[in-house]
């Protein structure tokens, strides 16, 4: 298996806009190419887009809008975790042989089909995401007394990251009071414990070994992978913790030959604030029950090392563009290329990306 | 429509089943998910038992389990909710989505 590096990549300005899909995704695309050495359109092989949107044809057009003629180009709709499927996508076709260079831009609209699963009938009326992230709230509070406030922690946590982060949607600084008190949505669930969906787009370039080093220096190495799916419906789930997540993270751990503890700096999906606690325990990064006790301490010593782009509760949550954000992110930390949201000299990084109430999961581990 | 959501909109829970395997099939599907033959419906059993709750703007809602493998979600009638206690379905519908719900079972 040939190895694979992210090589470039490109994030937007998180939005409310109202623009064709096209515009945004061709927004991230030149921003990538104007980013990225010696990259000319004749380089790419292959050229993957990743949304619920539901336009179709996209990577087609978003080739010949950008003067790209790709041997493989479609588009990868998976929900929330579209854009970690898609780079998977590209990954599979470089490290096989059939590609050397592989262009994957996700992108979103604020009002995408892709945020209720209609199809999940063991949900009855109660579809949307606010109701299953309800009942992780508070099977986790039951079974491991975890407060409101450490769920606050959380959001002010990621809320203050995003304030270094100039493409968030919308940054602003919360203390942990002002998040307990904000709309409360459920019993269990309030405004600011939630991601929030908006326009936005972000693109990745992948290469092959032989090549990576055209485009970049500093090439960052997907050394680790693991997907796993175990259900589409939400009430097949544990409520307690997530399943795919773990098997996931298992498998990314294993193939990199790497352990949760040589993790530096990792971007979760924090869709609801409960998910960030649930993904910190289930990959391993944290003790069952302890991701509380974790994220305070994170916030109480200013440490960036969970989310520090914000996470999707910071920097909005634009869904096909989410995954391949998490993973620019993630490549900028491990080439010290972060700013003022940089963490301490950061070796080795993980993402991780789910869909549809945590019923499938991506985990990646990258290296520098 | 599906037959499941047919029979909703009767007034009527109904589950898929696969006769040559003896495996409720759930979410529903005309399907069996192991053998791949033609499930049939028939009325769940009751009672369920209560295996999370929580509320909003006032109004209780749950995940309740029937047959120790369907578990579903609906409105919860009482204001004394607790997980484990055994519910009955009080009503259910469709329309858009499937709508239950549900009660504590009286002794
Ligand atoms: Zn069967």
């Amino acid at each position: 298996m040939n190895k694979v590096a992210i090589t470039g990549y490109s994030d937007t300005k998180f939005s409310s806009d109202d623009i064709p899909i096209e515009s945004s995704m061709i927004s991230a695309v030149r921003l990538l190419f104007e980013q990225t050495s010696n990259l000319g359109q004749k380089d790419i092989d292959v050229v993957l887009t990743s949304t619920n949107d539901n336009k179709k044809y996209l990577a087609p057009i978003v080739s010949e809008l950008s003067g790209i003629a790709p041997k493989i180009s479609h588009n990868v709709e998976n929900l929330c975790s579209s854009g970690t499927n898609a780079a998977v996508s590209a990954f599979s076709y470089i490290a096989s042989g059939l590609a050397d260079v592989a262009l994957v831009v996700g992108a979103e609209r604020f009002d995408s089909p892709g945020q209720v699963l209609q199809w999940d009938d063991s949900r009855g009326e109660f579809k949307h995401p606010i109701f299953w992230a309800t009942m992780f709230t508070k099977a986790h509070k039951r079974k491991f007394g975890t407060t409101n406030e450490q769920l606050a922690y959380v959001s002010a946590k990621n809320h203050r990251n995003a304030l270094d982060n100039p493409n968030a949607y919308n940054p602003k600084k919360y203390t942990v009071e002002e998040i307990m008190n904000s709309k409360k949505l459920t019993d269990d669930l309030r405004l600011l414990d939630c991601s929030r969906p908006c326009t936005g787009s972000s693109a990745i370039l992948l290469a092959s070994e032989k090549i990576a080093k055209k485009f970049t220096d500093m090439p960052v190495w997907i050394s680790g992978i693991g997907q796993k799916t175990t259900s589409a419906s939400f009430t097949k789930n544990d409520l307690t913790s997530i399943e795919s997540t773990k098997i996931a993270a298992h498998e990314a751990f294993t193939m990199s030959k790497t352990s949760p503890e040589k993790i530096d700096v990792a971007e979760i999906h924090d869709a609801f604030t409960v998910c960030e606690l649930m993904v910190l325990e289930d990959t391993g990064i944290a003790q069952k029950g302890k991701a509380g006790q974790l994220v305070s301490d994170l916030y109480n010593t200013n440490n960036k090392k969970i989310n520090p782009r914000g996470g999707l509760i910071g920097a909005g949550h634009p869904l096909g563009a989410t995954g391949i954000s998490q993973i620019a992110e993630i490549t900028r930390q491990l080439q010290g290329k972060s700013g003022k949201r940089q963490t301490e000299n950061p070796k080795t990084g993980l993402v991780q990306n789910m869909s549809a109430a945590a019923t499938s999961s991506t985990v990646l581990i990258l290296e520098s | 429509m599906s037959v499941f959501e047919a029979e909703l909109k009767n007034g009527r829970f109904v589950i898929s089943e696969c006769p040559r395997c003896q495996k409720i099939i759930w979410p529903p599907s005309e399907f069996c998910t192991h053998c791949f033959g033609n499930t049939i419906w028939r009325t769940v059993s009751e009672p369920g038992t209560l295996v999370e709750y929580s509320s909003k703007d006032g109004k209780t809602f749950c995940i309740a389990e029937f047959e120790d493998s369907i578990r579903v979600m609906g409105s919860l009638d009482t204001k004394t909710p607790s997980v484990g206690q055994k519910v009955k379905i009080s009503s259910c519908g469709f329309d858009k989505s499937p709508q239950f719900t549900f009660s504590p079972e009286e002794f």
